[in-house]
Protein backbone atom coordinates (compact mmCIF):
# COMPACT_ATOMS: atom_id res chain seq x y z
CA UNK A 1 0.00 0.00 0.00
CA UNK A 2 1.78 3.26 -0.86
CA UNK A 3 0.65 7.12 -1.04
CA UNK A 4 1.46 8.96 -3.92
CA UNK A 5 2.50 12.35 -2.47
CA UNK A 6 3.24 14.68 -4.92
CA UNK A 7 2.85 14.52 -9.02
CA UNK A 8 3.73 16.17 -12.30
CA UNK A 9 3.57 14.28 -14.86
CA UNK A 10 0.99 11.96 -16.88
CA UNK A 11 0.62 8.81 -14.18
CA UNK A 12 -2.02 5.83 -15.23
CA UNK A 13 -2.85 2.75 -13.83
CA UNK A 14 -1.74 0.01 -16.95
CA UNK A 15 -1.79 -3.66 -17.32
CA UNK A 16 -0.94 -5.55 -20.35
CA UNK A 17 -4.14 -4.53 -22.06
CA UNK A 18 -7.68 -4.37 -22.78
CA UNK A 19 -8.39 -7.22 -25.43
CA UNK A 20 -11.81 -7.79 -27.11
CA UNK A 21 -13.02 -4.60 -27.41
CA UNK A 22 -11.51 -3.43 -30.69
CA UNK A 23 -14.55 -4.06 -32.87
CA UNK A 24 -16.76 -1.49 -30.75
CA UNK A 25 -14.24 1.23 -30.99
CA UNK A 26 -11.91 0.83 -27.36
CA UNK A 27 -8.35 0.45 -28.21
CA UNK A 28 -6.34 -1.72 -26.19
CA UNK A 29 -4.43 0.81 -24.04
CA UNK A 30 -1.91 -1.06 -21.67
CA UNK A 31 2.20 0.18 -21.04
CA UNK A 32 3.62 2.15 -23.84
CA UNK A 33 6.77 -0.02 -23.19
CA UNK A 34 5.32 -3.45 -22.77
CA UNK A 35 8.83 -5.00 -22.01
CA UNK A 36 9.48 -2.55 -19.25
CA UNK A 37 6.33 -3.22 -17.86
CA UNK A 38 6.49 -7.13 -18.27
CA UNK A 39 10.24 -6.69 -16.50
CA UNK A 40 8.62 -4.43 -13.79
CA UNK A 41 6.22 -7.33 -12.69
CA UNK A 42 9.06 -10.29 -13.40
CA UNK A 43 11.68 -8.51 -10.67
CA UNK A 44 8.85 -8.95 -8.09
CA UNK A 45 7.62 -12.37 -9.42
CA UNK A 46 3.49 -11.00 -10.08
CA UNK A 47 1.70 -12.60 -12.52
CA UNK A 48 2.31 -11.51 -15.93
CA UNK A 49 -0.68 -9.47 -16.03
CA UNK A 50 -0.20 -7.35 -12.86
CA UNK A 51 -1.21 -3.73 -13.30
CA UNK A 52 1.73 -1.00 -12.42
CA UNK A 53 1.83 2.85 -12.65
CA UNK A 54 3.21 4.16 -15.89
CA UNK A 55 4.81 7.84 -15.30
CA UNK A 56 5.22 9.66 -18.12
CA UNK A 57 5.92 13.93 -19.04
CA UNK A 58 6.82 14.05 -15.19
CA UNK A 59 8.02 13.33 -11.29
CA UNK A 60 5.92 11.38 -8.82
CA UNK A 61 6.88 10.99 -5.68
CA UNK A 62 5.03 8.42 -3.33
CA UNK A 63 5.32 7.43 0.46
CA UNK A 64 5.18 3.88 1.42
CA UNK A 65 2.04 2.61 4.29
CA UNK A 66 3.94 -0.77 4.52
CA UNK A 67 6.97 -2.35 4.28
CA UNK A 68 6.88 -3.69 0.80
CA UNK A 69 8.66 -4.20 -2.18
CA UNK A 70 8.72 -2.30 -5.63
CA UNK A 71 10.69 -2.57 -8.69
CA UNK A 72 10.70 0.21 -11.27
CA UNK A 73 11.53 -0.22 -14.96
CA UNK A 74 11.46 1.77 -18.45
CA UNK A 75 13.75 5.29 -19.54
CA UNK A 76 14.53 8.56 -18.27
CA UNK A 77 14.19 8.20 -14.44
CA UNK A 78 16.10 8.00 -11.83
CA UNK A 79 14.71 6.45 -8.43
CA UNK A 80 15.73 7.89 -4.88
CA UNK A 81 14.58 7.95 -1.33
CA UNK A 82 16.42 11.01 -0.59
CA UNK A 83 19.75 8.81 1.45
CA UNK A 84 20.04 6.18 -1.55
CA UNK A 85 19.53 6.31 -5.14
CA UNK A 86 17.84 2.87 -6.64
CA UNK A 87 19.12 1.84 -9.98
CA UNK A 88 16.02 1.49 -12.49
CA UNK A 89 15.71 -2.68 -13.45
CA UNK A 90 15.96 -3.70 -10.31
CA UNK A 91 13.73 -4.75 -7.30
CA UNK A 92 14.27 -2.90 -3.60
CA UNK A 93 12.85 -3.20 -0.10
CA UNK A 94 10.85 -0.09 1.05
CA UNK A 95 10.10 0.14 4.55
CA UNK A 96 6.55 1.65 5.88
CA UNK A 97 6.97 5.52 5.84
CA UNK A 98 9.89 5.65 3.73
CA UNK A 99 9.47 8.47 0.45
CA UNK A 100 10.37 7.14 -3.20
CA UNK A 101 10.95 9.97 -5.86
CA UNK A 102 11.17 9.30 -9.09
CA UNK A 103 13.44 12.11 -10.64
CA UNK A 104 13.23 12.85 -14.21
CA UNK A 105 16.45 12.77 -16.11
CA UNK A 106 17.44 12.25 -20.56
CA UNK A 107 16.93 8.99 -22.29
CA UNK A 108 13.36 7.97 -22.42
CA UNK A 109 9.73 8.91 -21.44
CA UNK A 110 8.45 6.56 -19.40
CA UNK A 111 8.60 4.57 -16.00
CA UNK A 112 7.35 1.57 -14.75
CA UNK A 113 6.51 1.59 -10.97
CA UNK A 114 5.52 -1.95 -9.68
CA UNK A 115 4.86 -3.20 -6.30
CA UNK A 116 5.20 -7.28 -5.10
CA UNK A 117 1.61 -8.64 -5.61
CA UNK A 118 0.62 -5.98 -8.41
CA UNK A 119 -1.69 -2.90 -7.24
CA UNK A 120 -5.38 -3.56 -6.65
CA UNK A 121 -7.49 -1.18 -8.82
CA UNK A 122 -10.94 -1.73 -10.15
CA UNK A 123 -11.52 -4.22 -13.69
CA UNK A 124 -13.32 -2.34 -16.56
CA UNK A 125 -14.43 -4.44 -19.12
CA UNK A 126 -11.44 -7.31 -17.86
CA UNK A 127 -8.52 -4.77 -17.85
CA UNK A 128 -6.78 -2.61 -15.01
CA UNK A 129 -5.79 -0.36 -18.09
CA UNK A 130 -6.50 3.13 -18.00
CA UNK A 131 -7.66 5.04 -20.90
CA UNK A 132 -8.86 8.51 -20.30
CA UNK A 133 -9.97 9.69 -23.57
CA UNK A 134 -12.95 7.35 -23.05
CA UNK A 135 -13.52 7.72 -19.54
CA UNK A 136 -12.01 4.07 -18.36
CA UNK A 137 -10.18 5.01 -14.61
CA UNK A 138 -8.67 8.08 -14.19
CA UNK A 139 -5.15 10.18 -14.59
CA UNK A 140 -3.53 9.40 -10.56
CA UNK A 141 -3.27 12.43 -8.53
CA UNK A 142 -1.43 13.32 -5.09
CA UNK A 143 -3.10 11.90 -2.01
CA UNK A 144 -4.34 8.81 -3.78
CA UNK A 145 -3.66 5.48 -1.84
CA UNK A 146 -2.89 2.21 -3.58
CA UNK A 147 -3.92 -0.82 -2.64
CA UNK A 148 -1.93 -4.14 -3.66
CA UNK A 149 -2.43 -7.71 -3.79
CA UNK A 150 -0.36 -10.07 -1.28
CA UNK A 151 3.13 -10.82 -2.74
CA UNK A 152 3.53 -14.04 -4.53
CA UNK A 153 6.49 -14.87 -2.01
CA UNK A 154 8.39 -13.66 1.28
CA UNK A 155 9.54 -9.81 1.16
CA UNK A 156 13.27 -10.56 1.35
CA UNK A 157 13.18 -12.82 -1.53
CA UNK A 158 11.48 -10.29 -4.12
CA UNK A 159 13.96 -7.30 -3.14
CA UNK A 160 16.92 -6.70 -4.95
CA UNK A 161 16.63 -8.99 -7.88
CA UNK A 162 17.97 -7.90 -11.53
CA UNK A 163 17.52 -10.69 -13.43
CA UNK A 164 16.51 -9.19 -16.72
CA UNK A 165 18.19 -8.29 -19.39
CA UNK A 166 17.90 -4.83 -21.06
CA UNK A 167 17.41 -4.19 -24.73
CA UNK A 168 19.04 -1.91 -26.75
CA UNK A 169 17.05 1.45 -25.53
CA UNK A 170 19.16 4.45 -27.66
CA UNK A 171 18.85 7.65 -28.69
CA UNK A 172 19.27 6.56 -31.97
CA UNK A 173 17.39 3.24 -32.59
CA UNK A 174 17.05 1.61 -35.79
CA UNK A 175 13.42 0.65 -35.35
CA UNK A 176 12.24 -2.88 -37.49
CA UNK A 177 9.09 -2.80 -39.81
CA UNK A 178 7.19 -4.84 -41.64
CA UNK A 179 5.11 -3.28 -44.88
CA UNK A 180 1.76 -2.25 -44.17
CA UNK A 181 -1.17 -3.10 -46.74
CA UNK A 182 -0.79 0.23 -48.36
CA UNK A 183 3.20 0.40 -48.45
CA UNK A 184 2.07 0.09 -52.61
CA UNK A 185 0.10 3.52 -51.99
CA UNK A 186 3.76 5.15 -52.27
CA UNK A 187 6.44 6.27 -54.69
CA UNK A 188 9.91 3.91 -55.09
CA UNK A 189 10.63 7.62 -53.74
CA UNK A 190 8.89 7.78 -51.08
CA UNK A 191 9.82 4.04 -49.98
CA UNK A 192 13.61 5.29 -50.44
CA UNK A 193 12.58 8.53 -48.19
CA UNK A 194 11.07 6.50 -45.32
CA UNK A 195 14.14 4.27 -44.76
CA UNK A 196 16.74 5.90 -45.57
CA UNK A 197 16.05 9.59 -43.74
CA UNK A 198 16.62 9.91 -40.02
CA UNK A 199 13.24 11.13 -38.08
CA UNK A 200 12.25 12.50 -34.91
CA UNK A 201 9.60 12.71 -32.20
CA UNK A 202 7.91 16.24 -32.52
CA UNK A 203 7.01 17.28 -28.84
CA UNK A 204 3.42 16.88 -29.42
CA UNK A 205 3.35 12.90 -28.33
CA UNK A 206 1.05 11.24 -26.34
CA UNK A 207 -0.42 7.77 -25.16
CA UNK A 208 -2.26 8.33 -28.65
CA UNK A 209 0.24 8.52 -31.20
CA UNK A 210 3.67 9.89 -31.97
CA UNK A 211 3.63 12.23 -34.36
CA UNK A 212 7.15 12.27 -36.31
CA UNK A 213 9.44 14.93 -38.16
CA UNK A 214 11.32 14.72 -41.47
CA UNK A 215 11.80 14.25 -44.86
CA UNK A 216 7.85 14.56 -46.20
CA UNK A 217 6.82 10.99 -48.10
CA UNK A 218 5.55 10.82 -51.29
CA UNK A 219 2.49 9.11 -52.28
CA UNK A 220 1.55 7.57 -55.73
CA UNK A 221 -1.98 6.76 -55.05
CA UNK A 222 -3.91 10.18 -53.61
CA UNK A 223 -7.45 8.15 -52.64
CA UNK A 224 -9.28 8.18 -49.58
CA UNK A 225 -8.56 5.49 -47.88
CA UNK A 226 -11.73 3.72 -46.71
CA UNK A 227 -11.46 3.00 -42.98
CA UNK A 228 -9.93 0.08 -41.71
CA UNK A 229 -8.50 -1.36 -38.57
CA UNK A 230 -5.09 -0.89 -37.29
CA UNK A 231 -3.17 -1.77 -34.32
CA UNK A 232 -0.25 -0.44 -31.97
CA UNK A 233 3.01 0.60 -34.68
CA UNK A 234 0.94 1.04 -37.40
CA UNK A 235 2.37 4.09 -39.18
CA UNK A 236 0.24 6.17 -41.06
CA UNK A 237 0.99 8.97 -43.95
CA UNK A 238 -1.77 11.93 -43.72
CA UNK A 239 -1.43 14.04 -46.78
CA UNK A 240 1.62 16.58 -45.47
CA UNK A 241 3.57 13.33 -45.65
CA UNK A 242 5.23 13.19 -41.90
CA UNK A 243 4.53 9.61 -40.41
CA UNK A 244 2.26 9.46 -37.30
CA UNK A 245 2.77 6.02 -34.78
CA UNK A 246 -0.04 4.61 -33.53
CA UNK A 247 0.74 4.31 -29.58
CA UNK A 248 -1.10 2.39 -26.82
CA UNK A 249 -4.32 4.05 -26.62
CA UNK A 250 -4.35 4.81 -30.25
CA UNK A 251 -7.96 4.29 -31.94
CA UNK A 252 -8.83 1.14 -33.56
CA UNK A 253 -9.80 2.05 -36.83
CA UNK A 254 -8.41 4.82 -39.36
CA UNK A 255 -8.33 6.60 -42.68
CA UNK A 256 -4.84 7.15 -43.92
CA UNK A 257 -2.59 4.80 -45.70
CA UNK A 258 -0.30 2.73 -43.47
CA UNK A 259 3.74 2.56 -44.90
CA UNK A 260 4.76 0.17 -42.36
CA UNK A 261 3.85 -1.25 -39.01
CA UNK A 262 6.50 -1.40 -35.84
CA UNK A 263 7.06 -4.79 -35.32
CA UNK A 264 6.50 -5.81 -31.06
CA UNK A 265 9.87 -6.15 -30.59
CA UNK A 266 10.59 -2.44 -31.55
CA UNK A 267 7.64 -0.98 -29.99
CA UNK A 268 9.43 -0.50 -26.29
CA UNK A 269 12.82 1.37 -28.28
CA UNK A 270 10.91 3.44 -30.11
CA UNK A 271 8.06 4.17 -27.50
CA UNK A 272 11.25 5.89 -25.44
CA UNK A 273 12.49 8.22 -28.08
CA UNK A 274 13.08 11.54 -26.70
CA UNK A 275 11.06 14.61 -28.32
CA UNK A 276 13.28 16.51 -30.76
CA UNK A 277 16.46 14.30 -29.83
CA UNK A 278 16.07 11.21 -30.44
CA UNK A 279 17.66 10.01 -34.04
CA UNK A 280 14.88 7.59 -35.27
CA UNK A 281 15.42 5.09 -38.47
CA UNK A 282 13.33 2.34 -39.70
CA UNK A 283 14.50 -0.86 -41.19
CA UNK A 284 12.24 -3.50 -43.28
CA UNK A 285 12.30 -7.19 -41.59
CA UNK A 286 9.44 -9.87 -41.97
CA UNK A 287 6.78 -11.08 -40.31
CA UNK A 288 8.60 -14.17 -39.48
CA UNK A 289 11.98 -12.34 -38.42
CA UNK A 290 10.10 -10.10 -36.30
CA UNK A 291 7.85 -13.09 -34.49
CA UNK A 292 11.30 -14.96 -34.00
CA UNK A 293 12.47 -11.60 -32.04
CA UNK A 294 10.10 -11.23 -30.33
CA UNK A 295 9.36 -14.85 -28.56
CA UNK A 296 13.05 -14.54 -28.00
CA UNK A 297 12.74 -11.36 -25.79
CA UNK A 298 9.70 -12.36 -24.09
CA UNK A 299 11.21 -15.65 -23.15
CA UNK A 300 12.89 -14.38 -19.68
CA UNK A 301 8.74 -13.69 -19.09
CA UNK A 302 7.39 -16.82 -19.12
CA UNK A 303 4.14 -15.21 -21.13
CA UNK B 1 -6.73 -11.26 -50.16
CA UNK B 2 -4.26 -11.20 -46.81
CA UNK B 3 -1.57 -8.50 -45.54
CA UNK B 4 -0.07 -8.33 -42.89
CA UNK B 5 -0.36 -5.77 -40.37
CA UNK B 6 3.04 -6.09 -38.15
CA UNK B 7 3.75 -9.04 -36.39
CA UNK B 8 0.51 -9.94 -34.25
CA UNK B 9 -2.13 -8.55 -36.69
CA UNK B 10 -3.43 -9.78 -40.21
CA UNK B 11 -5.82 -7.87 -42.63
CA UNK B 12 -8.48 -9.70 -44.47
CA UNK B 13 -9.40 -7.33 -47.44
CA UNK B 14 -12.74 -8.76 -49.36
CA UNK B 15 -13.12 -5.83 -51.42
CA UNK B 16 -12.68 -2.10 -52.26
CA UNK B 17 -15.93 -0.22 -51.95
CA UNK B 18 -18.44 0.77 -49.15
CA UNK B 19 -21.28 -1.05 -50.21
CA UNK B 20 -24.37 -2.93 -48.18
CA UNK B 21 -23.56 -6.26 -49.52
CA UNK B 22 -19.84 -6.63 -49.32
CA UNK B 23 -20.70 -5.32 -45.61
CA UNK B 24 -22.84 -8.52 -45.19
CA UNK B 25 -20.03 -10.53 -46.44
CA UNK B 26 -17.97 -8.63 -43.97
CA UNK B 27 -19.52 -9.44 -40.88
CA UNK B 28 -20.93 -12.94 -41.75
CA UNK B 29 -16.30 -13.98 -42.08
CA UNK B 30 -16.53 -12.07 -38.73
CA UNK B 31 -18.89 -14.56 -36.94
CA UNK B 32 -17.01 -17.42 -38.45
CA UNK B 33 -13.89 -16.41 -37.68
CA UNK B 34 -14.98 -15.81 -33.39
CA UNK B 35 -14.86 -19.52 -33.49
CA UNK B 36 -10.85 -20.12 -33.84
CA UNK B 37 -8.84 -19.76 -30.37
CA UNK B 38 -6.23 -18.30 -32.46
CA UNK B 39 -7.97 -15.31 -33.31
CA UNK B 40 -7.73 -12.79 -30.16
CA UNK B 41 -10.21 -10.58 -31.62
CA UNK B 42 -11.27 -8.89 -34.52
CA UNK B 43 -12.33 -5.15 -35.97
CA UNK B 44 -14.85 -5.82 -38.84
CA UNK B 45 -14.92 -2.43 -40.73
CA UNK B 46 -16.37 -1.42 -44.19
CA UNK B 47 -14.60 -4.13 -46.58
CA UNK B 48 -11.70 -5.58 -44.56
CA UNK B 49 -11.42 -7.25 -41.29
CA UNK B 50 -8.31 -6.88 -39.12
CA UNK B 51 -7.26 -9.87 -37.30
CA UNK B 52 -5.20 -10.07 -34.39
CA UNK B 53 -3.37 -13.27 -33.01
CA UNK B 54 -1.29 -13.65 -30.20
CA UNK B 55 2.27 -14.42 -31.89
CA UNK B 56 3.52 -16.45 -28.83
CA UNK B 57 0.82 -19.25 -30.06
CA UNK B 58 0.56 -18.74 -33.53
CA UNK B 59 2.30 -18.14 -36.08
CA UNK B 60 1.64 -15.60 -39.30
CA UNK B 61 1.13 -19.19 -41.41
CA UNK B 62 -0.82 -20.73 -39.57
CA UNK B 63 -2.68 -17.56 -39.25
CA UNK B 64 -3.21 -17.39 -42.57
CA UNK B 65 -4.05 -21.15 -42.84
CA UNK B 66 -6.83 -20.60 -40.16
CA UNK B 67 -8.21 -17.80 -42.35
CA UNK B 68 -8.42 -18.56 -46.16
CA UNK B 69 -10.33 -21.88 -44.49
CA UNK B 70 -12.51 -19.78 -42.73
CA UNK B 71 -13.50 -17.92 -45.96
CA UNK B 72 -13.42 -20.88 -47.90
CA UNK B 73 -16.61 -21.40 -45.36
CA UNK B 74 -18.19 -18.01 -46.34
CA UNK B 75 -20.93 -18.78 -49.04
CA UNK B 76 -22.41 -15.83 -50.88
CA UNK B 77 -25.54 -17.09 -49.40
CA UNK B 78 -24.64 -16.47 -45.59
CA UNK B 79 -26.12 -14.51 -43.68
CA UNK B 80 -25.62 -13.10 -40.05
CA UNK B 81 -28.95 -12.67 -38.14
CA UNK B 82 -28.68 -9.05 -37.35
CA UNK B 83 -30.79 -7.31 -34.53
CA UNK B 84 -32.93 -4.27 -35.38
CA UNK B 85 -32.53 -1.93 -32.95
CA UNK B 86 -35.28 1.43 -32.99
CA UNK B 87 -33.50 4.46 -31.61
CA UNK B 88 -35.81 7.64 -30.67
CA UNK B 89 -34.47 10.62 -31.98
CA UNK B 90 -35.71 14.30 -30.98
CA UNK B 91 -34.67 16.02 -34.58
CA UNK B 92 -34.74 20.37 -34.59
CA UNK B 93 -32.46 22.65 -33.48
CA UNK B 94 -33.13 22.31 -29.77
CA UNK B 95 -30.69 19.01 -29.93
CA UNK B 96 -29.44 19.09 -33.21
CA UNK B 97 -27.44 22.30 -33.43
CA UNK B 98 -27.22 21.95 -37.58
CA UNK B 99 -30.83 20.90 -37.99
CA UNK B 100 -31.49 24.12 -39.52
CA UNK B 101 -28.59 24.73 -41.36
CA UNK B 102 -28.77 21.33 -43.22
CA UNK B 103 -32.47 22.05 -44.21
CA UNK B 104 -31.35 25.04 -45.66
CA UNK B 105 -28.49 23.67 -47.50
CA UNK B 106 -29.98 21.17 -48.45
CA UNK B 107 -32.88 23.08 -49.57
CA UNK B 108 -35.39 20.83 -47.50
CA UNK B 109 -38.15 21.63 -45.31
CA UNK B 110 -37.94 20.05 -41.75
CA UNK B 111 -40.25 17.61 -42.10
CA UNK B 112 -38.78 16.05 -45.27
CA UNK B 113 -35.22 16.17 -43.48
CA UNK B 114 -36.76 14.22 -40.51
CA UNK B 115 -38.33 12.11 -43.37
CA UNK B 116 -35.37 11.12 -45.26
CA UNK B 117 -32.97 10.79 -42.45
CA UNK B 118 -35.63 8.26 -40.57
CA UNK B 119 -37.38 6.51 -43.06
CA UNK B 120 -34.39 3.83 -44.05
CA UNK B 121 -32.95 1.04 -42.05
CA UNK B 122 -29.02 1.57 -41.52
CA UNK B 123 -26.77 -0.99 -40.66
CA UNK B 124 -23.75 -0.60 -38.43
CA UNK B 125 -20.55 -0.77 -40.86
CA UNK B 126 -18.48 -0.49 -38.36
CA UNK B 127 -17.44 1.02 -34.96
CA UNK B 128 -14.89 3.07 -34.33
CA UNK B 129 -13.66 6.86 -33.38
CA UNK B 130 -14.56 6.72 -29.85
CA UNK B 131 -16.00 3.64 -27.89
CA UNK B 132 -19.16 2.88 -29.47
CA UNK B 133 -19.77 4.65 -32.26
CA UNK B 134 -21.24 3.34 -34.71
CA UNK B 135 -20.67 4.11 -38.72
CA UNK B 136 -24.42 3.80 -40.09
CA UNK B 137 -24.80 3.84 -43.76
CA UNK B 138 -26.07 4.41 -46.42
CA UNK B 139 -27.56 7.83 -46.16
CA UNK B 140 -30.75 9.02 -48.52
CA UNK B 141 -28.35 10.72 -51.58
CA UNK B 142 -29.90 14.03 -50.89
CA UNK B 143 -28.82 13.95 -47.36
CA UNK B 144 -24.95 14.19 -48.35
CA UNK B 145 -23.00 16.37 -47.08
CA UNK B 146 -19.32 17.29 -46.43
CA UNK B 147 -18.04 17.09 -43.03
CA UNK B 148 -17.86 21.05 -41.67
CA UNK B 149 -14.79 23.07 -42.21
CA UNK B 150 -14.38 23.41 -38.90
CA UNK B 151 -14.60 20.61 -36.47
CA UNK B 152 -16.74 21.23 -33.13
CA UNK B 153 -14.72 20.88 -29.59
CA UNK B 154 -17.01 19.48 -28.27
CA UNK B 155 -19.85 17.43 -29.47
CA UNK B 156 -22.58 16.36 -26.83
CA UNK B 157 -23.07 12.65 -25.82
CA UNK B 158 -26.21 11.64 -27.74
CA UNK B 159 -25.96 13.60 -30.64
CA UNK B 160 -27.07 11.87 -33.81
CA UNK B 161 -25.38 13.52 -36.98
CA UNK B 162 -24.24 13.01 -40.35
CA UNK B 163 -21.40 13.20 -42.92
CA UNK B 164 -20.76 11.99 -46.55
CA UNK B 165 -22.84 9.03 -47.17
CA UNK B 166 -23.26 7.72 -43.46
CA UNK B 167 -25.03 8.57 -40.47
CA UNK B 168 -23.74 7.93 -36.44
CA UNK B 169 -24.03 8.75 -32.60
CA UNK B 170 -21.70 10.57 -30.53
CA UNK B 171 -21.33 7.93 -27.50
CA UNK B 172 -19.63 9.97 -25.59
CA UNK B 173 -18.76 14.23 -25.12
CA UNK B 174 -15.91 14.71 -27.82
CA UNK B 175 -14.70 16.84 -30.87
CA UNK B 176 -16.69 15.86 -34.32
CA UNK B 177 -17.34 17.58 -37.56
CA UNK B 178 -20.67 15.76 -38.35
CA UNK B 179 -23.47 17.84 -38.58
CA UNK B 180 -25.88 17.54 -35.61
CA UNK B 181 -29.61 16.59 -36.14
CA UNK B 182 -31.16 15.75 -33.21
CA UNK B 183 -30.32 13.82 -29.84
CA UNK B 184 -30.66 10.47 -28.79
CA UNK B 185 -31.52 9.67 -24.65
CA UNK B 186 -30.07 6.43 -25.27
CA UNK B 187 -26.73 5.69 -23.34
CA UNK B 188 -24.49 4.23 -26.17
CA UNK B 189 -21.32 3.61 -24.08
CA UNK B 190 -21.59 2.71 -20.25
CA UNK B 191 -17.96 1.21 -18.84
CA UNK B 192 -18.92 -0.19 -15.87
CA UNK B 193 -22.38 -2.44 -17.28
CA UNK B 194 -21.94 -5.70 -18.32
CA UNK B 195 -23.30 -4.75 -21.83
CA UNK B 196 -20.54 -1.74 -22.77
CA UNK B 197 -22.18 -0.91 -25.69
CA UNK B 198 -25.31 -0.27 -27.20
CA UNK B 199 -24.86 -1.36 -30.89
CA UNK B 200 -22.22 -4.25 -32.05
CA UNK B 201 -20.98 -4.09 -35.87
CA UNK B 202 -23.31 -5.64 -38.51
CA UNK B 203 -27.06 -4.35 -36.18
CA UNK B 204 -29.73 -2.72 -38.05
CA UNK B 205 -31.25 0.69 -37.07
CA UNK B 206 -33.98 2.57 -37.50
CA UNK B 207 -34.41 5.94 -36.23
CA UNK B 208 -38.22 7.10 -34.59
CA UNK B 209 -39.30 10.61 -34.10
CA UNK B 210 -40.00 11.83 -31.19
Amino acid sequence: MLEITELTGIATIQDSGRRGFNKFGVPTSGAMDWYAYQAANSLLNNPTNSAVIELGLGELTFRALRNTVISVTGAGYEVENYIWTFPLWTSFYVRAGWTVRLKKTSGGNWAYIAIAGGFDSPVIMNSRSTYLRGGIGSALKAGDVLQSFPPTADLLKLAARDHVPLIPYSQTPTIDVIPAPQADWFTPEGIRTFYESEYTLSPSFDRMGYRLQGSPIEKAITKELISEGMTMGSIQIPADGQPIVMMADAPTTGGYPKIANVTRASLPLLAQCEAGVSKIRFRETTVELAQEKYRTICHPFGI
Amino acid sequence: MLKPLGDSSILIQLGDAIDPALNQRVHALDAILQTSPAVTETVPAYCTILVHYNPLVTTYNQIKNIIEEKISLLDDATHRPSRRLEIPVLYGSASGLDFEAVATTLTLSPSELIRLHSEREYTVYMMGFTPGFPYLGILNEKLTLPRMSTPRTRVPAGSVAIAGSQTGIYPVDSPGGWHILGHTPLKLFDPTSDNPFLFSPGDTVKFIPT
